[in-house]
């Protein structure tokens, strides 16, 4: 009798921005199959496609390259393979970084690159408003073409097909655009064991292992209320893996020898992260069902999860669109005991009215008192910060006009010479004005979205 | 008797678009009742007065032992164009946990329910 096949993917990366360390950990530290490294949140393709406009052979996230240079022995020597959303608004550029870095590094031949594209629907805005599909705001119902001239990237997040193709076609490091976080996960055991598109429990099974370790650590330990004091070693943090069998079960857990924590409370504080309806989490392939969902403990720092049920998916794809909508800025100054808290609120009444007189109306201001009400707001009650040994005073203002933020910008640190005592922090001088890239969620048919996959040598 | 979610439950939070979304998961498996009873969308919405401008939804989830709430308008429009220090809604878990709810005492001293103690 053989063992029952399992497949093991590692989460690697969260986040564009997460730990640099994790990738080689996961490759190196026992036994995996796929490593999968998530970069893209909301907003990350607009900040892509602004670094395209300015260098046509940018646009992806370049901290992939050195996190397949970290475990290229694994993937040219020992089989591992990729799978990464690492290529934003320019697949192609990543992968040729990649295939350049493995030659400079004299693996030439050693990998197989995947890149699927047919997700960046920019080019092709004004031909689907011209054909009827209103790309309609989903949260506030408003056609797009009210903001159409001040459209910076719009891609449709697209599922697990194109990446099974591409491991089909040989692949062993697989990069998409914007392709779904869970996809990135489902798709490798979707390959492995030959789920048809019509297995939906198994589909929605894949989602959720996706789910959980899609952020990273954030499954295993890190971020984790739940005892969080009797969590050991989160130095060494092991990043989740999710080993999966055939039926669409699996185990949740990470290597030996790291700290963090794999238990029930673990996965389930990352299960309902950024959750909304549970019966119905929509993706391209399924929509699965977190209300099927059943965890018990498998030994230390495992996790079985199974029951999972999963729904035929709709025939609309989600679209994530940026727009430009205006500037920001923020400053900051800090103020220390005795009567910190009135000090800052002092000193927020007199730049208000400084900005009055300047006639200076924006279409947002906002003053938190870090220290005091900045995170809970008036739940921490009317004696919060009362008696703290420093309060930060922080105020932001939003405005579609640039030079009005600009001059905002320059009336926060005369306050240290002309304001309420006992005043610091400073350093940074006047804060910095940024354009604000919005983000508008829209629907489209299946149907107008084709991809293609391209394997690279 | 009183009692306070911060003993009883954990929870994490989160954001889609200006929405923050807070999941609470009980403690101890015994006690999830506990929340889905008296853990009510309108209480939840009555603690979030002043804090968010928009609804509150509630859905059950008893096979996590857990409950998410969406609070609507909680982000200062949300993402990018939110002015907050917590423009994405990740310290929302812990200010639901501040919440105080009332259980009849012979119901909170079966279930070993602790006594909420020095309320702020």
């Amino acid at each position: 009798m053989t063992a029952k096949k399992i497949v093991r993917v590692a989460g690697a990366q969260g986040f564009w921005g997460d730990w640099l360390e994790a990738p080689r950990r996961q490759a190196e530290g026992g036994p995996v199959d796929y490593l999968m490294l998530d970069y893209l949140a909301e907003v990350t393709m607009s900040i892509l496609q602004k670094q395209k406009e300015r260098d046509p052979a940018a646009g992806y996230a370049k901290d992939f390259v050195g996190a397949m240079e970290s475990v290229l022995g694994g993937v040219a020597e020992r089989g591992i393979k990729v799978i990464a959303n690492a290529g934003g608004v320019n697949p192609e550029a990543c992968a040729a970084a990649v295939l350049e870095m493995a030659r400079a590094r004299g693996a030439a031949g050693k990998l197989r690159v995947g890149v699927v594209t047919g997700d960046n629907l920019l080019p092709r805005i004004d031909e689907l408003l011209a054909s009827g599909h209103a790309l309609k705001n989903m949260e506030t119902g408003e056609p797009l073409s009210i903001v159409r001239d001040r459209v910076i990237a719009a891609n449709a997040y697209i599922g697990s097909v194109p990446i099974v193709e591409a491991l089909a076609k040989g692949a062993n490091v697989v990069i998409t655009g914007r392709s779904t976080d869970t996809a990135l996960t489902m798709a490798p055991l979707r390959y492995e064991f030959g789920w048809g598109a019509t297995d939906w429990n198994k589909l929605a099974a894949g989602i959720i292992a996706g789910h959980i370790i899609e952020c990273g650590a954030q499954c295993s330990g890190g971020n984790c209320l739940y005892e969080w004091r009797s969590i050991e070693n989160l130095a060494d943090v092991g990043y989740p893996i999710v080993e999966a069998q055939a039926d669409g079960t699996f185990v949740v857990t990470k290597h030996p020898n790291t700290g963090g924590r794999v238990s029930v409370q673990t996965v389930t504080e990352q299960l309902v992260y950024e959750m909304g309806d549970p019966h119905a989490y929509i993706t391209p392939d399924v929509v699965a069902d977190f209300t099927s969902i059943h965890l018990e403990p498998d030994g230390t720092n495992r996790v079985r999860v199974f029951g999972i049920e999963g729904k035929p998916a709709t025939d609309k794809l989600k679209v994530s669109i940026a727009y430009r909508s205006g500037y920001k800025a923020v400053g900051s100054l800090v103020y220390a005991w005795p009567d910190a808290l009135e000090k800052a609120q002092l000193a927020d009444r007199v730049l208000r009215e400084r900005l009055d007189r300047l006639g200076l109306h924006f279409e947002h201001v906002l003053s938190e008192f870090v220290g005091a009400n900045a995170t809970h707001g008036p739940l921490a009650g009317a004696e919060a910060g009362r008696h703290a040994p420093e309060v930060q005073y922080r105020i932001g203002v939003r405005d579609a006009d640039r030079k009005k933020v600009e001059r905002f910008t320059r009336e926060i640190v005369p306050l240290v010479l002309n304001g309420p005592p006992s005043v610091t922090g400073f350093a940074g001088g006047r804060p910095k004005t940024e354009e604000i890239v919005a983000y508008w969620p829209a629907l489209v048919d299946k149907t107008v979205v084709e991809t293609r996959v391209t394997v690279l040598e | 008797m009183k009692v306070r979610l911060l003993d009883i439950a954990h929870a994490r939070s989160g954001d889609k678009g200006d929405t923050a979304n807070v999941g609470l998961i009980a403690l101890r498996p015994e006690w999830y009742a506990t929340l889905a009873k008296y853990v009510t969308r309108d209480r939840v919405a009555a603690h979030f007065t002043g804090v968010i401008t928009g609804g509150v939804e509630r859905y059950e989830l008893p096979n996590l032992r857990a409950l998410n709430f969406l609070l609507h308008g909680a982000l200062d429009g949300g993402g990018t164009l939110s002015l907050k220090t917590d423009a994405q809604g990740k310290v929302f878990s812990t200010a639901l946990l501040r919440m105080v709810v009332e259980i009849p005492d012979e119901e909170a001293v079966a279930l070993g329910l602790p006594r909420a103690t020095d309320i702020s």
